[in-house]
């Protein structure tokens, strides 16, 4: 329960409300983790939040988050600078199933700043490329400007191994992409359906019509898997906070088999 | 073996338990109440006291009887003892740039716990199951639980909204005690069966001087036992009732039990099995040194479920539908067994008197009804 202290290496503007933080890494082995995991951030006094790693699992020499400000607790990881330091506790969590995707094609559905818990994935299906079959990314954003890892986007899209898409849901100016929710660039994706691992990430909303859709194309429902979100204190499944119906999301998520949590989904407060 | 122990040589027990150099926690009479805190001798316990529950009501009476545990399940639990309501867990110093973490160092004492009821005693084991489970675990709980000498007492009295007898945890004492005494009470004899669960609590037995009680004295506990059963107050038929509650989330009637509660988080608070907790930042002065406290936290509270930009569970009913289908469902999930243990706390300790073995009932027959 006790936060290791940590000392920040650098930290960048990904848009207007969120940056990212590359931490030094906690041992001389480095800071191993599986995709889809999340870490403890505690900023002295203040508080601590749980933030899902957003670095590349085959580089283990940096701890790297993703954060949006949108309480007191990231509004004080932002004001770090290199140097500073905060403590950390983890990793935490059910990790992406990207070994059991091996064979099959792979889509990723991310909305908002769920693209963030997914990096890893991405990072990992890529370092092995050849171990999977068609490889799909589908992000979409509230506006131009909520773009997350804009030049890596940019950089995976000029691959030809690689079929991604981005959309978002509002548009002014200069913006000559896909305008719309999520879902619409499903038709545009190709990709054998019982032959598929869909990985999911976003606002709960999204995520319920996203499965939806990929239920339509025919994607198996065990092979349809969601990153949940809830309030996580202790991360280790102590607190209680983070009840889910039977689920504990901290310790039994927050990856989920869809199958696990179909009957939850779309009830109220649950 | 079962011993007999005469009433007025229970100090015995005691001395023998400070000899080997146990506190020892058990019921004694405060500010109209039952709690539990530190005793010294037979006189600290709440002889001749009981108490009358019902729905949102605690009175306790003076007796005729010279019973030491003629009580039932009073307002707080073991838990605390266990699980401290408020516990430092690390203190964080900030100098010239850097961050130093320590972890809180906490001295746990052995402590003898005198007069475990048979509900308490498996909320002990529930308790167990949550902290002690696997990989993770509470480093404090697990201190303090290790140093814990049990003593259950079994029920030869029911409250008024005991069902522990429904739950299968009373009441007689089940697995878990390392001693358990039956408390008898007659015109002209008043004793204690004692048996010993374990071989910390035999070590105990022989300081007592007792001795072997006959047949007919083991007959006398027994049927004892069975008054309490039949006099339970209230019932809750647990028979299919975890996926009876998760197959009804939606049901009306979480609406009208919102209605009636003010999500005042008492009976999470009086439950012995409730394990939530939240953690609290705060610092000196001159901000170099911050420290971190556990608090008992309750699911009532529109904080417990806030992530950013609000509450998940902004009204009472899914409060209230949080806590019911944890306690009697979700838990079965989570830890191989209910989260209730029939000891009707937070019946008597509701402000409105809202009755969960009533909710159940209701949720039950309209639930067929519905079918």
């Amino acid at each position: 329960m006790v936060p290791v202290p940590c000392r920040v290496m650098r930290t960048y503007q990904e848009t207007g409300d969120t940056f990212t933080l590359e931490l030094e890494s906690l041992s001389q082995d480095g800071f191993s983790f599986r995709p889809g995991q999340f870490n403890m951030l505690y900023i002295h006094g203040v508080g601590e939040v749980p933030i899902s790693i957003s670095g590349d699992p085959h580089k283990p020499e940096s701890v790297v988050h993703t954060v949006r400000v949108v309480g007191i607790v990231t509004w004080g990881i932002k004001k770090l600078r290199r140097r500073d330091f905060l403590g950390i506790r983890g990793p935490f969590g059910t990790p992406w199933p990207v070994d059991l995707a091996e064979g099959n094609d792979v889509v990723i559905v991310a909305g908002g700043i769920g693209l963030a818990p997914l990096r890893p994935a991405i990072y990992d299906i890529l370092a092995r490329r050849e171990k999977f079959g068609k490889f799909v990314l589908l992000y979409g954003t509230r506006g131009p400007s909520d773009i997350l890892y804009f030049r890596q986007l940019e950089d995976w899209r000029a691959r030809f191994d690689f079929d991604l898409h981005v959309t978002v849901d509002r548009a002014f100016g200069p913006w000559k992409g896909n305008v719309g929710v999520v879902t619409t660039l499903i038709p545009k994706a190709h990709f054998d359906p019982v032959n598929t691992v869909a990985l999911i990430c976003g606002p709960e909303v999204m995520m319920r019509f996203t499965i939806l859709e990929l239920l339509k194309k025919g994607i198996p429902e065990d092979k349809i898997f969601i990153s949940m979100e809830r309030n996580m204190k202790c991360g280790i499944g102590l607190c209680g906070h983070c009840q889910f119906g039977p689920h504990i999301v901290c310790r039994d998520g927050p990856v989920f088999p869809y199958s696990a949590v179909r009957h939850l989904l779309g009830i109220r407060e649950i | 073996m079962t011993y007999r122990l005469e009433a007025n040589a229970l100090d015995r027990l005691f001395k023998a338990l400070g000899t080997k150099g146990y506190v020892i926690f058990g019921p004694t009479v405060r500010d109209s109440a039952v709690v539990y805190d530190r005793i010294e001798s037979p006189n600290d316990l709440p002889a001749g006291w009981a108490d009358q529950q019902t729905n949102g009501s605690y009175r306790l009476v003076k007796t005729d009887s010279p019973a030491y545990f003629d009580f039932t399940a009073p307002p707080q639990s073991w838990k605390r003892l266990l699980f401290p309501p408020s516990l430092h867990l690390f203190r964080s110093h900030r100098r010239n740039g850097t961050l130093e973490i320590l972890e809180e160092e906490h001295e746990t004492e052995p402590m003898a716990f005198l007069g475990v009821r048979p509900c308490d005693l498996r909320a002990l084991a529930i308790l167990d199951s949550v902290y002690l489970n696997g990989g993770a675990s509470d480093s404090t709980y697990r201190q303090r639980r290790e140093k814990t000498l049990i003593i259950a007492v079994n029920c030869t009295r029911a409250g008024g909204t005991c069902f522990c007898a429904s739950m299968g945890t009373g009441p007689e004492a089940g697995a878990g005690f390392d001693l358990c005494l039956t408390e008898l009470v007659s015109e002209h004899d008043h004793y204690f069966l004692v048996e010993s669960g374990s071989a910390k609590g035999e070590s105990c037995v022989s300081p007592l001087q007792a001795r072997e009680a006959t047949p007919q004295e083991q007959t006398s506990g027994r049927e004892a036992i069975r008054t309490a059963a039949a006099a339970m107050g209230r019932s809750l038929q647990t028979q299919g009732l975890p996926e009876l509650l998760a197959a009804n989330l939606s049901h009306p009637r979480w609406d009208q039990i919102a209605r009636r509660c003010l999500a005042c988080a008492n009976c999470t608070m009086v439950c012995p099995t409730c394990f939530c907790s939240t953690v609290e930042d705060s610092t000196d002065l001159s901000g170099a040194i911050a420290s971190r406290t556990r608090l008992w936290d309750s699911c009532f509270t529109a904080e417990f479920s806030y992530i950013h930009g609000g509450s998940l569970r902004p009204t009472i009913k899914s409060r209230y539908r949080q806590w019911m289908t944890h306690k009697l469902s979700s838990w079965v999930a989570q830890f191989g067994s209910f989260g209730c243990v029939g000891c009707g706390r937070c019946i008597t300790w509701c402000p409105v008197g809202i009755d969960l073995t009533e909710e159940a009932r209701i949720l039950r027959g309209q639930a067929a009804e519905h079918v």
